[in-house]
């Protein structure tokens, strides 16, 4: 019991400082696997944002409920889905009239051009500790998983593939990962 | 009466989660077609205003939209209906996938398979930060005159700068995101009005 109230507790902090949508969450999520190991892995992390992206609904619930089930099953699912949307839903509803006004603020518009490049730096930090489980194994780099990361970031930029769903090259990546063994 | 406009509320969020693959901007066409074509909740313009607050507020984006929109039909009840009901198809969703999940990740070719799967997740956000970089780093926030915070946030350096010490700080130093994103705030507040020397 006391697990699942620090697990909706963590989850709630999650909601309350992700600001800028689902993948705002995931660097929260890695702070997670760093600070409770026996909650979820980089891995698991790993496997979850692939799981989401591929699956409908918004990616940051998404996560909560797999971390969630993976931790307590399905009502630690739903507890820690509810605990990543309640700071959201009281903050918004408190500041719903006055959020116009805050909108036009220039206090709330320096606060937000200094907050963008910070919580993509943020972003960046999570994408490395992905990266860094993905392309080596024991401290040695994977050729075959080098390549196939260089050619799908390409593909992911060229204007002419960028558009494509990220389930295309989740699914790309995965056919690779069986033929050629990761 | 009123509940008729509560189920209104869930049943169309609840497609709204249904058939959103990925979040953020992937969710528009489908919120314009429930909350502007069908019910007439909302225009295209208050629609993006919307979008735009629950960007900048915390949360996830599209259960920030169903709150704030729920708000405005119906004040907290329709609030709650409509947040209840962008949630409950990932709740169903993913509590199957992940309960299914655990009875085949003992497979040889399903590891190879997540494996691999990893790489593309690497991509994908490595690539959806090259996106940001361009966006939020390099380019110029919008000149709206007196109105806008001052001068001084037209350095490229300075967005650099956080950008690189947030990077390097959490990837490096095992401190929380929370730390960061609170001091990125505070920084831009007290910098607000600064002039260009």
């Amino acid at each position: 019991m006391r697990e699942l109230l620090l697990m909706c507790w963590e989850f709630f902090k999650t909601g309350l400082f992700a600001i800028g949508g689902g993948m705002a969450t995931i660097p929260f999520l890695a702070g997670l696997a760093q600070n409770y190991p026996q909650w979820l892995s980089v891995a698991d992390l790993s496997d979850m944002i692939a799981i989401s992206e591929s699956t409908p609904g918004p990616i940051g619930v998404n996560l909560a409920t797999y971390v969630g089930f993976h931790v307590f099953g399905v009502w630690g699912g739903v507890a820690a889905t509810l605990s990543l949307v309640l700071p959201s839903y009281i903050i918004l509803i408190l500041v719903a009239k006055a959020l116009d006004r805050f909108m036009k603020n220039r206090f709330a518009k320096g606060a937000f051009i200094t907050l963008r490049p910070a919580v993509t730096g943020l972003i960046a930090a999570a994408g490395y500790q992905v990266f860094r489980i993905a392309l080596f194994r024991e401290g040695a780099l994977l050729m075959g998983a080098a390549l196939l990361f260089c050619a799908l970031l390409f593909f992911t930029q060229w204007s002419k593939t960028q558009k494509l769903h990220p389930v295309v090259w989740i699914a790309v990546a995965a056919v690779a990962g069986v033929i050629f063994q990761f | 009466m009123r509940m008729k406009l509560y189920m209104k509320l869930f049943g169309a969020f609840f497609r709204i989660g249904l058939f959103t693959f990925g979040g953020g901007y992937s969710m528009l066409p489908m919120l314009q077609r429930e909350v502007v074509d069908k019910y007439g909740w909302a225009t295209n313009d208050e629609l993006l205003d919307c979008f735009s607050i629950s960007q900048c507020t915390p949360g996830v984006i599209a259960v920030n939209s169903a709150t704030l929109i729920g708000y405005k039909q119906a004040k907290l009840a329709g609030a709650l209906f409509a947040t209840i009901g962008v949630i409950t198809p990932s709740i169903i969703i993913i509590t199957i996938i992940a309960a299914t999940l655990q009875n085949f990740m003992h497979i040889a070719a399903v590891a190879h398979a997540f494996a691999g799967i990893r790489v593309a997740v690497a991509a994908l956000i490595v690539s959806a930060v090259i996106k940001l970089i361009k966006s939020n780093v390099l380019q110029q926030p919008a000149e709206d005159g007196k109105q806008g915070p001052g001068p001084f946030f037209k350095r490229h350096w300075l967005r650099l700068l956080l950008f690189i010490l947030s990077f390097a700080i959490v990837a490096f130093f095992s401190v929380s995101p929370i730390f960061i994103v609170a001091g990125a705030i505070l920084t831009g507040i007290a910098l607000v009005g600064k002039a260009a020397a």
